[in-house]
């Protein structure tokens, strides 16, 4: 092989991606980091040719990329309403489908918090609180709901650090540098966090529902893959995984 | 046109990037004469060490300076025992975070500026008896002032572009940790383009004037004496 040969092989190997007739990527809020990992075996053991990634962060930011053209061909939104703004400027390929109701908990990696209140955090041993940003992540602003409706908001606020999302939250809890937290349920049944101090869930009538709503991205309008995991959703399967999470699900089926 | 809190958010970046600034002026000087001079092996891992906050990426580096200085790190037990308390949530402790990731910001080009130097200026000193100190400060130091300029200028703007270790360590606390780039990043995230914009542009703005005033500078051989 000549260097000329060499250098274009490497950059074969450099530009082009790997293609896959069906392949998906899913941008999903964080909170469904444990739930969506389950669910993506789920369908994988039904659609083992199917390539799904999954990409998690905060919904704000996918509504942002996905309005400039990213390439997720679903989109898992915290709050519905991003998914809803997304449809309405013709940016989906699907309705807007809600999927689960999110729930927030109390939640610590040092003291026990199942059977915490929220009136503990009064607690001048507690100096530090976890919530994720209230000014753009949907679990934050509940959290600071439940904390204004429970009337602690003025006494706590100063205790209050904020989290780019609930896993970044729940980071500052699990690193010692926070006492407690609050963050999604869905991430507190997860083993490795509810082994440490365990949770106490924050009564729902303290906030607004967290409702969640997924839609297909009109990218993927021919993508059979997003349409069968869309459809996927609905299965027994995937919704006994989103109530094992804690998720509590919508009435009505997709 | 920008809001209380965005005039606040850039309010204490200045500051941060100003105490951030000094603080290496006083670090990074020994060190960056050290590397310059020094002629021993272990001169190599060192300057490898200094150079390691340009490749561990900001968002990892804030990771592990949360564990460090948290309630359970070594850094943590240490100022907790010296009744400082924990630095993560506070300025002090984006401070000395950003001393350690614009360190080679500082370092570099004064071990640059240094090493231009060579022998000879500080030979002559000493033969007019000067102390090694002496010869640094009077000789050394003026000499490499173009290097002092550049490196704190890179130092300076380097922390004013600060986003990733300030995110994760910080706890984005008004008036105490959120910067302006976090500052913008929220706006962002809040869909608040508008708002977004304005900071950006002025952040863009003063960033440029300094940049450009450093450049004028070195291109004006009459102001460098």
């Amino acid at each position: 092989m000549t260097w000329l040969q060499v250098l274009g092989l490497i950059g074969t190997w450099l530009f082009t991606a790997a293609v896959h007739a069906e392949k998906i990527t899913i941008a999903a809020a964080s909170d469904l980091k444990f739930a969506m990992d389950d669910i993506v075996a789920i369908y994988k053991q039904t659609y083992p040719a199917d390539e799904v990634d999954v990409i998690y962060g905060s919904s704000g930011k996918f509504y942002a990329q996905i309005q400039q053209g990213a390439p997720y061909d679903l989109y898992f939104s915290a709050d519905i309403k991003f998914a809803q703004s997304l449809a309405d400027g013709g940016f989906a390929a699907s309705e807007v489908k809600p999927y689960a109701f999110g729930r927030i908990v109390l939640w610590s990696g040092s003291l026990d918090a199942s059977k915490m209140t929220l009136e503990r955090l009064l607690d001048p041993k507690i100096t530090r609180i976890a919530i994720a940003n209230p000014k753009h992540a949907p679990y934050g602003m509940r959290a600071v709901e439940a904390l204004k409706a429970s009337g602690l908001w003025d006494k706590i606020e100063s205790k209050l650090v904020y989290g780019e999302n609930i896993a970044h939250a729940a980071q500052f809890v699990q690193t010692g540098n926070a006492q407690i937290g609050i963050i999604a349920l869905a991430l507190a049944v997860n083993t490795e966090l509810s082994s440490k101090g365990g949770y106490w869930l924050i009564p729902d009538h303290l906030h607004n529902p967290l409702e969640q709503g997924f839609i297909v991205t009109k990218r993927a309008k021919g993508n059979s893959a997003a349409k069968r995991f869309a459809e996927d959703m609905d299965s027994k399967a995937v919704r006994a995984v989103m109530v094992k999470y804690g998720f509590v699900l919508p009435l009505k089926t997709l | 046109m920008l809001t209380e809190s965005d005039v606040q958010s850039l309010w204490l970046t200045v500051r941060l990037a100003a105490i951030v600034t000094a603080l290496l002026l006083l670090v990074g000087t020994p060190i960056a004469w050290w590397l310059a001079r020094a002629k021993t092996w272990w001169k190599g891992p060192i300057g490898a060490i200094v150079a390691l906050p340009l490749v561990l990426p900001p968002s990892v580096l804030g990771f592990y300076l949360l564990l460090l200085m948290g309630p359970h790190g070594p850094v943590g037990q240490l100022t907790q025992a010296l009744g400082i308390g924990l630095l993560p949530f506070t300025f002090w402790g984006l401070v000395v975070a950003s001393v350690l990731y614009s360190l080679p910001f500082m370092v570099q080009p004064l071990q640059a500026a240094f090493e231009a130097l060579g022998d000879r200026p500080l030979e002559v000193a000493a033969t007019l008896r000067a102390s090694p100190l002496d010869a640094f400060f009077t000789v050394a130091v003026p000499l490499a002032a173009p290097g002092f300029l550049t490196a704190s200028i890179l130092t300076f703007a380097h922390t004013v572009g600060e986003f990733g270790i300030v995110l994760m360590m910080g706890g984005n606390l008004p008036g105490i940790t959120r910067v302006a780039s976090v500052q913008i990043y929220d706006h962002v995230e809040a869909l608040e383009y508008t708002q977004a914009h304005r900071l950006a542009a002025v952040m863009l703005i003063f960033s440029f004037l300094v940049l450009l005033a450093l450049q004028v500078w070195r291109s004006n051989p009459k102001a460098r004496g």
